[in-house]
């Protein structure tokens, strides 16, 4: 390794040893690539015409109105496949072509990453296998049906809780046991180094845009920047071009299903402690003895026991501050969000959104300019909604 | 990653800590020597503590090593062990599910010391260590009689702290090597291995193979001349054959594990047929280690 793939103590490779060389493989390619003049044209052409980048950074007018701030949303639910997950899928794509990789595989909780992996594979005609908890899937049947038609094939992972952590523990042995021709496609900031480095590089598209955008609209940086944290990348793709700008308060909001008292809840960083899963020294959700427990969380992609180490990192210097939203008010800030504005967010949007909302009304925040990484939209999570609402659909 | 922990950590020996057990302990340099000494390679079986239970585990450890086990790998089950295959994915729900906790794991390993003093190597998921403590653990680990650990998802550029700790107490840290390991690499796990190295002989995780792989006996010539230490081959090693194979090819011992824990499985409601199919099985891959 070129890098140690830290972030203060956080981070680092802890792996076994057979995929050591395909993460050194990697790094090498990603730190070639990644000022590669051809493969950032490459990227620049479908991030545009395949993905619909740049997103918008809208005024929140009815809202900001409503809560007395003044509120932007950042679009990335505007993006192809419904979410930012397609920004370092593309990246990674493109990547594993460069290498000559002639198979991918990525893991997947509610599908959504699972579908722009998907996406990708088909456009660039690289074949795509998606580890899925059997859990997952049938709570997703629709997802599957959406990955399915794309030509990537769904393989479900019956060990475990049957989700989004033991669909990744598939994954790692699959590219244990298939390392030389295969490509693992991480869909977050997480695993063992280069993936937080390098989905982080591939996201902070998000944070570049609107860095510049808002200093357009505002001519002034904003004071708060709010993103719904899972494993981290939507939320460290915006935040890392303001991290250097002390002003800007940054906060990342995770799942806190129940309710952190509850014990039943995805808020890694809020409620859980120092450890080590998936290939990275981060906080994770786990027992005295270090066992990992279960996340629960109504979003599925918030639903994960683990963190990005750079968070971690974030967290410790207090450079970022990490809240959490219930099941329940992040159902409130789908409704808010659609009612007020006509965007409905996805429900892992909406847990920033919500948090927004309880931000604002404190009146140390009266007027501030407020933006929320609007990671993704809402018509996965249709269901759910109706659900909550008590509307048959 | 610090430079001079690793050097030499062969010759560490616990110097001011002698536990009850330590005199009792046959370390694995002596092992092999008396393996040797009869033209044979040491059989080495890896089950998972208190799978299916800490009493039945208890017992099949001891017909193992009545069985002609040279020394013992001892797994603590984790809830997301990435480097395994079904067989002992499902040894760790077993074991996790009737109660297994680590201080029930260094307990297992205490009342396995009360009857034998053949070397046993512990295999643990990186987290459990981490969590309890990295130098606790090796403390605890050489008091309740362990000689050695194996991380399998500590490589050794992560592994400065645990090795520290495991020179401190005595303990031989042990690496895995595999088929992808380069030549560099090799260098630098011999550096902070001691006891002997693990080779992994497939591209893939823990569970019974149909054959040894010739990449197998290339691998343990390769290893070899960049890494003085006794070369143990598993993964994957699941019947006699494999093992005469790789003892052939110059490795000092094979380690058996998912082939033991699928006769566990598959009889996991009659105790006494287990116990015999272990017994037996045992045998007869000892038998294969002869040259
Ligand atoms: C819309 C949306 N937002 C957020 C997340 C959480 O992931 P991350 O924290 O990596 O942004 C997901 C994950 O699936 C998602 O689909």
């Amino acid at each position: 390794m070129i890098m140690d793939g830290k972030f203060g103590k956080y981070g680092g490779i802890f792996v076994p040893e057979l995929i050591i060389p395909a993460l050194e493989e990697l790094e090498s390619a990603f730190l070639k690539y990644k000022d590669d003049k051809q493969f950032n044209q490459d990227l620049d052409f479908y991030l545009k015409e395949f993905a619909g980048r740049p997103t918008g950074l809208y005024l929140a007018k009815n809202l900001s109105k409503k809560l007395g701030c003044k509120i932007y949303l950042k679009r990335e639910d505007m993006l192809h496949t419904g979410a930012h997950k397609i920004n370092n899928t593309l990246g990674q794509g493109l990547l594993a072509r460069y290498m000559g990789k002639d198979r991918i595989i990525a893991e997947t909780g509610a599908g959504q990453h699972g579908i722009a992996t998907a996406a990708v594979g088909a456009m660039l005609d690289i074949p795509v296998d998606v580890y899925m908890g059997s859990e997952d899937v049938d709570r997703q049947r629709l997802n599957v049906f959406r990955m399915e038609v794309s030509g990537a094939k769904v393989i479900p992972v019956e060990s475990g809780a049957r989700t989004l952590k033991d669909a990744i523990n598939q994954a790692m042995r699959d590219w244990i046991t298939n390392v030389e021709n295969t490509h693992y496609l991480i869909g977050s900031t997480m695993g063992p180094h280069p993936y937080p480095a390098m989905v982080k590089h591939f996201q902070t598209i998000i944070g570049k845009e609107c860095r510049k955008q808002i200093l357009e609209l505002e001519n002034n940086l904003p004071d708060t920047i709010i993103a719904c944290v899972g494993g981290g990348s939507n939320s460290i793709g915006i935040f890392s071009e303001f991290v250097s700008d002390k002003d800007v308060d940054l906060i990342g909001v995770e799942g806190g299903g129940n309710g952190i008292e509850s014990g039943h809840h995805g808020a890694t960083l809020c409620a859980g402690s120092e450890g080590v899963l998936h290939g990275s020294l981060s906080y994770v959700l786990q027992d005295n003895d270090g066992q990992i427990t279960e996340a629960h969380s109504v979003s599925a992609g918030l639903d994960y026991p683990g963190v990005g180490p750079e968070h971690s990192y974030l967290k410790t210097i207090g450079r970022a501050n990490y809240v959490s939203i219930t099941d329940e008010e992040a159902l409130k800030g789908f409704q808010l969000l659609s009612k007020y504005e006509g965007i409905m967010p996805a429900l892992e949007s909406a847990h920033a959104v919500a948090y927004a909302e309880k931000y604002a009304k404190m009146p140390e925040n009266k007027g501030k300019t407020i933006i929320v990484n609007l990671s993704g939209r809402g018509d996965k999570d249709m269901f759910l909604a109706a659900k909550f609402l008590g509307v048959e659909v | 990653m610090s430079e001079n922990i690793g050097e030499d950590s062969n010759k560490s020996t616990s110097k001011n800590l002698t536990s009850k057990n330590s005199l009792s302990i046959e370390s694995y340099e002596k092992m092999f020597k008396r393996v040797e000494a009869k033209n044979e390679g040491a059989f080495v079986p890896f089950v998972v503590a208190g799978d299916p239970d800490f009493d039945t585990s208890l017992e099949i450890v001891k017909t193992l090593v009545e069985n002609g086990a040279d020394a013992l790998e001892i797994g603590f089950a984790f809830s997301d062990p990435i480097a395994d295959g079904p067989t002992v994915q499902d040894a760790d729900v077993r074991a996790i599910n009737s109660g297994m906790t680590t201080d029930k794991g260094f307990e297992f390993i205490r009342r396995i010391r009360e009857f034998t003093s053949i070397p046993i190597g512990l295999l643990v998921y990186y987290n459990l260590i981490y969590k309890r403590g990295i130098d606790l653990f090796y403390k605890q680990a050489h008091e309740n009689g362990l000689n050695a650990i194996l991380s399998a998802d500590l490589p050794p550029e992560e592994a400065s702290d645990a090795v520290k700790a495991a020179r401190t107490y005595g303990v031989n840290q042990i690496f895995l090597a595999a088929q992808t390991t380069t030549n560099e690499r090799l260098k630098t796990i011999s550096q902070f291995s001691s006891g002997f190295t693990y080779l992994v002989s497939v591209m893939g995780v823990t569970g019974a193979r149909s054959e040894v792989k010739t990449s197998t006996v290339d691998l343990i010539k390769r290893v070899r001349a960049h890494n003085d230490l006794p070369l143990m081959v598993g993964f994957g090693i699941s019947k006699p054959s494999h093992v005469k194979e790789v003892i052939k090819a110059g490795a000092e011992g094979a380690i058996v594990g998912s082939a033991i824990i699928d006769i566990i499985a598959q009889n996991i409601n009659q105790k006494e047929k287990m116990l015999e199919e272990i017994g037996d099985y045992t045998r007869k891959l000892k038998e294969a280690t002869k040259k």
